[in-house]
């Protein structure tokens, strides 16, 4: 029987070691897809067509909580979140299972997730340029989303910063694990496409990607709040626009979900592998 | 990190039955089951309605042992079952029934302890990053198996220095010939100097100058660090400059395991002589001239291809030269694979392991 989580060897320098050559490798190979990172990053541009949007609703009255320079900072809170949280593992791992490249993998004394981990981060190196550049074009565009009601700079606490990107990096592993879970399928059914978009659509709209969850009634945000969705986008960025936010209920849910799904994760991995026939390898 | 390695007492280079073997298969058994599906229109609309499996026996019943130091050459045609008992040995996939061990461990554990000392070669399929320099891949590998920057340095300068490698490992990984690539490859698979090689057509397509730059490689690893390596390959070259010992897998089964000696003298007991006919002259050869000096394995207007049993070489080649308009003659191995189709061909033999020590495989 297939250990649930591969045994680790070596001490916590050795694996701080492995981490960070497989950071630099894979930054530096993502820095020879720079052009397409910065395309991939049109497509998340989401946040701030949203963010035109809800400037235009808040000016409106519409909605009494919400006004036109909270909500720009929240949706560029939003962005900021969306470019730290993209995840493909979905597509990679399919394509290592069915292609048989996570034979060679499998053969290391490293969970062959790991160099699923690094790869995202070493995107997220490239990609941090490009993102902080846009983002500092939309506050020229409209700098009324760092600034307060007496026309002085708007910023947020230190601590708030902290937590923000604290917060940001718990989104970024839920999110993770829960499309790396829903990748484990194609040890069974070869092209997982199909379920990832059954996790995307939720993701999009109950996130708060879209909209302040705010604006929902608040029995459904109630709801909300116990599934792992506000937590991918809302929960950080709520944080750091005006701290609003029940910090030990939304750690506690945060948690909950990441044991759940890691140790779901973990099951369906050793079951799979069992089932794993190394096409083509 | 080589504490705890599992080194033979052995001087190098030699075959040690006295230890335990490094490789153990008993009873290896593996089953697939494959959807099965009539073409056409109709057959595929049967099939999303009902789907209907088929159950194939890729490996059935494989037993063999491979000792410490030991090169033994995996044969067989295509589809024989070589590459499922290589997943099987290496731990990708669960067998159905039956045991693989692999130093003491069981393959599909993947114990750390066990991945650290084995390796796997795939000729088709690479572990090194395609659009990063090789360098990159083996700085992570060496992170992962432990191995201190310094010293992976060493040994990738000194793998470099045989297999005359050396600015390509800067360059991007595509960018690289087939033979380059493969090299690299095994650079990354051996830089952790394991104690087991599991190589799966580790020469396919190579060139010949690169294939003899492997096969040396390979025997100087084995010579140096009293590896045990099992390889598969379609080369005769690789087996004859290799092997002491091979076994033959036909239908998932063991056909031969034994000498490599005694395949070719059981099973080849020819030479292939090559025949290129004067082209003015090619036409007044027929089928029943040259059948007078051997047996016809091709005969394509210009050249001929026959098969001469050892003894009888000498003489036809004299024969040959005087007899018949012959514009060039070689003589060498018949092909490999024509070497296991007369062992399938025959009735299904088996012979016990040999003590292999120091026997001399190459004539």
């Amino acid at each position: 029987m297939n250990p649930l989580f591969t045994p680790r060897f070596g001490s916590p320098r050795h694996r701080l070691r492995v981490g960070g050559s497989m950071l630099s490798m894979w930054s530096a190979y993502m820095a020879a897809y720079r052009f397409e990172i910065v395309l991939w990053m049109v497509a998340t541009m989401l946040p701030l067509i949203m963010m035109g949007v809800w400037i235009e609703a808040g000016a409106s009255g519409l909605f009494p909580d919400i006004t036109s320079a909270s909500v720009a900072r929240y949706f560029l809170a939003v962005f900021v979140i969306r470019q730290l949280t993209v995840v493909w593992v979905a597509y990679d791992f399919e394509y290592h299972v069915v292609s048989g490249k996570l034979s060679p993998l499998l053969l290391h004394p490293v969970d062959p997730g790991w160099q699923f981990v690094f790869s995202h981060l070493g995107e997220q190196v490239v990609r941090l340029p490009f993102f902080v550049g846009v983002v500092a074009i939309a506050v020229a565009i409209y700098p009324a989303a760092l600034q307060d009601a007496e026309g002085g700079w708007w910023l947020p606490g230190a601590g708030q910063i902290v937590g923000f990107v604290l917060l940001t990096y718990a989104a970024f592993v839920l999110r993770f694990l829960l499309q790396y879970t829903v990748a484990m399928l194609s040890f069974w059914v070869e092209r997982v496409g199909g379920f990832e978009q059954l996790t995307y659509l939720p993701y999009l709209f109950l996130s708060g990607m879209l909209f302040p969850l705010e604006v929902l009634p608040a029995e459904v945000s109630n709801v909300l709040l116990w599934t792992p969705f506000p937590y991918l986008v809302w929960f950080p960025a709520k944080l750091l626009v005006d701290g609003d936010v029940e910090l030990t209920r939304g750690l506690l849910t945060i948690g909950g979900w990441f044991v759940v799904l890691l140790v779901t994760n973990r099951l369906v991995w050793r079951r799979g592998l069992a089932h794993y026939s190394a096409m083509g390898a | 990190m080589e504490a705890g390695a599992y080194t033979p007492p052995m001087p190098h280079g030699k075959v040690d039955h006295r230890e335990p073997p490094t490789v153990r298969a008993v009873g290896l058994t593996k089953q697939y089951r494959v959807a099965d599906k009539e073409p056409g229109m109709l057959g595929t609309l049967r099939h999303f309605v009902k789907r209907r499996f088929r159950s194939i026996e890729a490996v059935r019943g494989v037993d063999f042992e491979i000792a410490p130091g030991e090169i033994v050459g995996f044969l067989g045609p295509n589809g024989a079952g070589k590459t499922t008992a290589i997943k099987m040995l290496t731990g990708l996939i669960k067998p159905t029934a039956g045991q693989a061990e692999v130093l003491g461990y069981t393959p599909f554990d993947r114990h750390p302890e066990l991945l650290r000392r084995l390796t796997l070669v795939m000729g088709n399929k690479q572990q090194l990053i395609w659009d990063l320099p090789a360098m990159d891949s083996l700085r992570v590998n060496a992170a992962v198996y432990g191995i201190a920057d310094d010293e992976a340095d060493r040994r990738v300068r000194m793998f470099a220095a045989m297999l005359e490698l050396d600015k390509e490992l800067t360059q991007p990984v595509r960018k690289l010939s087939l033979g380059q690539r493969m090299k690299a490859e095994l650079i990354a698979a051996l830089l952790h100097h394991p104690k087991v090689l599991f190589l799966d057509e580790p020469t396919l397509g190579l060139d010949v100058n690169a294939q003899t730059a492997v096969r040396a490689f390979l025997k100087q690893y084995n010579a140096e660090h009293g590896a045990s390596i099992l390889l598969t390959t379609h080369y005769m070259a690789d087996v004859t400059a290799l092997c002491e010992r091979v076994i033959v897998i036909h239908q998932g089964t063991v056909l031969y395991d034994g000498t490599l000696s005694g395949v070719i003298e059981r099973f080849a007991p020819y030479r292939e002589l090559t025949l290129d006919l004067q082209a003015n002259a090619a036409d007044r050869v027929d089928e029943a001239t040259l059948e007078r000096f051997g047996e016809i394995e091709q005969h394509d207007g210009q050249t001929v291809r026959l098969l001469v049993t050892r003894d009888a070489l000498r003489d036809t080649v004299r024969r040959a030269l005087s007899e018949l308009p012959i514009a060039d003659l070689t003589v060498g191995d018949p092909p490999i694979e024509e070497v296991i189709g007369r062992l399938f061909a025959s009735a299904p033999t088996r012979e016990s392991a040999p003590s292999a020590d120091g026997t001399e495989a190459d004539r």
